[in-house]
């Protein structure tokens, strides 16, 4: 057992290390190089990469869509191949959706979560960095078939049968869409339910389930939607790997096969998708807003319940994706009127965010501002929802460009505007240094126009009858104008996130001469601001007792006699130093990875090759056995339960990672 | 190897105490994942029924069912479940011997129910239900094939707690692993008591 001279758990132990499970690697020690990176189960650092992954595809799935755009700038062009552009377009939509918003919205709810309910780490560490390895394996895979599969997959996002059989689409681009799609789906399963078990069961002492920022709360309600949404694609994307490989008869209609039971699957998972999507964009602006209004959330228990609700009637809607597919007036009928129902949590929503905001005093700071625009923008694409769910409109509107319209407003101008300022929100706290703000503001309003200038005009485009999918267009329809603005309104965004990127280099390298951020540079509400920025790695000193909603605000502000709010005390009296010792924490672990890197493995093996599938099982397999083999802590680092905690008095915390009964030492007044 | 453990005992003693809920977060996560489960098995199941009376001009799965048969293999995966609890039961009063005994013995059950189900799968082969043969055999063999895996995960969990038993490192302060594999073992269960009445037992029109 090393001691603990040493300052941190992680680093204490490198005298001799005889764990070696399986007798193959030596345990990984934790540090800041690259290996220390791959073998991380620090769900920080797992965050950070999670964020960078995401915004890596943000560019491929942006590249795809500049091209598509090219393609429509004039009419009838021959920039693009028709297959080609049905591969663009198909491996545009799944990039975004599967390997950029989610994933971003993981490093979201990796980096945050812990720190918002006061906890060290998520309950399972190294399952967390299964779900990024997975994910990235997964991510790696569905992409590698523009290089061996002979072109992406062909079919659209949703990727309906028959067109996603050989006859239609012979080459393995879907082969690679279902199994890329399987494996990034264990990913999100193993950390759907990972987070759950962490909100649920590692709270601070203290942080009740309605105490939790409503942050917290959407994304535990995201997790929930992953967990029983995934497992229906999962069957779905099985139907189609053994129809494709094994001749299995279930999307074959000369078979007596059904078309619409993929339609219903895919969509009973691709429906709460949508909600997968916008609600950690939901909660991220629910803590933006209240910061920059300097008010407490307006209505926070109807916040909460109205994400809970959209979570249950997320599932009751699916069917409004498919009026025009046959289903019979009585399914019409129900699907019309739950999809007008669930608008009214959503408005409930946008209600309360302007309540908020209503007599706050505003700081229209570069965060304020994408919040903003998320809600603004994410009400007009709610607004053209509500009127898909009327069946005689959606007729007219199904696969124009309307439909495109109405869902890149709620999933660019809903999800990924309120992404980006919740990247500008805590930026400070991952990194240690501030985004310009002037940059960032630019960068928004730049973003901002690009996005209406893009997707506005497709609004028009659809109403006057131009169809989705369509690789080309005549003169004299009448879309050459707005076709050629939406191309333009594209590489304003294009711009505006190279824009993002330059911010981000550019005021690392300015930070040096300005003074650090601080723990707390917005004045804002919740736990994780109480940590000093970068937050240290083990997170808290001591574990906070919570007492109210907005903990870290009380704990800045009270009342005097006339309930005017005065401040008590200043951050620094009230934040936690950092300077922690002895606190054990979860040791890292390769394993992870190797399993992670077996599976696209059996992938390959599926669609080429079975002896692959052997390869990859084993390594899979073996990878599974050395990890249960493995304990979850390293008995050679350092334990808090040798009971030397050193200079540190008020650390009554017991050293587990999982410690959640610590004293409170740094409650303020 | 023995410090190891007893480092992971103590947590596993520690923990529960410590959650929110009471409940381990390895049992939570047991829990919900079997909660996702359902949601897989709801999907196969629709499938099936959906496709039950597809055949395309070919023989239904439902047209030669054994029920008798199928009984019996189900009687047996049953059993396993008591057995598993019996194990559970054994491990926690601190007979490291008896439970070992009563894993091995609902690992053999679960075996058996594989055993039949692979007789099953080559009869109906040869009756001329292949997996390709018509909608209705392709979610047939898909539900029933996903079930299998199922089981046969189970057994191989089973097995590595019967390894872990005579190396003598499942101890009283484990139950809790075997409590969390039996609930695994019942989930499996409960999806073919399912599966056989919606499948085996109401018969197609």
């Amino acid at each position: 057992m090393a001691t603990s001279e040493e300052p941190l758990a992680l680093e204490s132990g490198q005298a001799d290390i005889a764990e070696r499970p399986l007798g193959v690697m030596t345990r990984p020690q934790g540090g800041n190089g690259w290996r220390d990176w791959l073998s991380s189960v620090d769900h920080k650092k797992i965050g950070i990469m999670y964020g960078i992954a995401a915004m890596f595809f943000f560019v491929v799935g942006g590249i795809e869509a500049l091209l598509l755009r090219t393609q429509l700038a004039f009419p009838e062009q021959g920039f693009l191949s028709p297959q080609l552009y049905n591969e663009l377009f198909t491996m545009h939509g799944v990039t975004m959706v599967f390997l950029f918003i989610m994933p971003l919205a993981a490093a979201f709810a990796n980096y945050l979560i812990p720190l918002q309910i006061g906890a060290r780490d998520v309950a399972f560490p190294r399952l967390n960095a299964l779900s990024f390895w997975t994910w990235v394996s997964g991510a790696i895979f569905l992409n590698s078939s523009w290089l061996v599969g002979g072109g992406g997959a062909d079919c659209g996002w949703f990727c309906y049968s028959p067109n996603s059989g050989i006859t239609f689409s012979p080459t393995h681009g879907v082969d690679f869409y279902a199994i890329g799609l399987l494996i990034a789906g264990i990913a999100s399963l193993v950390s759907a339910v990972n987070l759950i078990v962490t909100v649920l069961n590692m709270r601070a002492p203290g942080m009740s389930l309605f105490r939790m920022p409503v942050l917290t709360w959407m994304l535990l309600v995201t997790q929930f939607l992953l967990a029983f949404a995934l497992p229906v694609i999962t069957v779905a994307l099985f139907l189609l790997i053994f129809d494709r490989v094994f001749d299995s008869q279930f999307f074959d209609p000369e078979a007596g096969a059904d078309p619409l039971l993929w339609q219903h699957l895919f969509w009973i998972f691709g429906h709460p998708e949508v909600y997968i999507i916008i609600l950690p964009s939901f909660g991220i602006i629910s803590e933006i807003i209240p910061t920059f209004s300097r008010k407490p959330i307006f209505g926070y228990s109807f916040m909460v319940f109205s994400g809970i609700a959209i979570g249950f009637m997320g599932w009751g809607v699916w069917a409004h994706h498919m009026f025009v597919s046959g289903i019979g007036p009585i399914s019409v009928l129900a699907f019309s009127l739950s999809t007008m129902f669930i608008a009214v949590p959503t408005g409930v929503k946008v209600l309360n965010w302007l309540a908020t905001m209503w007599g706050g005093k505003l700081r229209f700071t570069a965060p304020m501002l994408f919040a903003v625009g998320t809600v603004a923008m994410f009400t007009i694409g709610g607004l053209s929802g509500v009127t898909h769910s009327l069946a005689p409109a959606d007729t007219q509107q199904t696969d124009t460009y309307y439909i495109v319209a109405h869902f890149h407003y709620v999933i660019f101008g809903g999800g990924v505007l309120g992404l980006m300022g919740g990247a500008y929100f805590w930026w400070p706290k991952v990194f240690g240094y501030m985004l310009n703000e002037t940059r960032g503001k630019i960068h928004f309003w730049m973003m901002l126009v690009g996005f209406n200038l893009t997707f506005g005009p497709m609004h028009v485009l659809g109403l006057q009858g131009m169809s989705r999918r369509i690789d080309t267009y005549s003169e004299g329809f009448g879309f050459d104008f707005w076709n050629l603005v939406a191309t333009l309104g594209s590489y304003v965004i294009a711009i505006s996130v190279a824009y993002f990127f330059y911010n981000t280099v550019v005021s690392r390298k300015e930070a040096v001469d300005l003074p650090p951020p601080g723990p707390d540079p917005w004045d804002a509400r919740s736990l994780e601001w109480m940590l000093p920025s970068p937050t240290p790695e083990h997170n808290f000193d001591v574990i906070p007792t919570i007492e109210s909603q907005d903990e870290w605000w009380h704990r800045k502000y009270g009342y005097d006699e006339d309930h005017n709010v005065i401040r008590i005390a200043t951050i620094e009296e009230v934040a936690q130093k950092g300077d922690a010792v002895g606190v054990h924490l979860p040791s890292p672990s390769f394993w992870p990875l190797v399993l992670a890197v077996g599976m696209p493995l059996i992938g390959y093996g599926i669609i080429f090759n079975l002896w692959l599938c052997v390869l990859g099982g084993l390594l899979t397999g073996g990878a599974i056995f050395a990890w249960v083999l493995e304990p979850v802590d390293d008995p050679d680092a350092g334990h808090g339960h040798d009971g030397d905690h050193s200079d540190h008095s008020d650390d009554d915390d017991d050293g587990d990672a999982v410690a959640v009964g610590a004293d409170d030492s740094a409650g303020g007044a | 190897m023995s410090t190891d453990t007893a480092t992971a005992d103590t947590h596993t003693e520690h923990d529960p105490h410590a959650t929110n809920t009471g409940i381990s977060n390895n049992k939570l996560a047991m829990w919900l994942f079997l909660g996702t489960e359902c949601l897989l098995f709801g999907g196969l199941i629709s499938t099936y029924l959906l496709y039950k009376t597809r055949g395309n001009g070919k023989t239904l799965p439902t047209d030669i069912f054994d029920i008798p048969f199928t009984s019996v293999s189900s009687f047996v995966l049953l059993m396993s479940s008591l057995t598993m609890v019996l194990a559970l039961s054994s491990l926690q009063r601190g007979d490291v011997e008896r439970s070992r005994g009563w894993l091995l013995t609902t690992a053999m059950l679960g075996s058996v129910f594989i055993g039949g189900q692979v007789y099953e799968f080559t009869s109906f082969y040869r009756e001329g239900i292949g997996y390709t043969t018509n909608p209705a055999s392709s979610a047939f063999f898909t539900l029933t094939g996903f079930h299998g895996i199922h089981v046969s995960l189970g057994i191989l969990m089973l097995m590595s707690l019967v390894v872990a038993s005579v190396q003598g490192r499942l101890k009283p302060q484990n139950a809790e692993t075997v409590e969390i594999i039996g609930l695994y073992w019942h989930f499996v269960d409960i999806v073919w008591i399912f599966i056989f009445t919606v499948i085996y037992l109401i018969p197609a029109e």
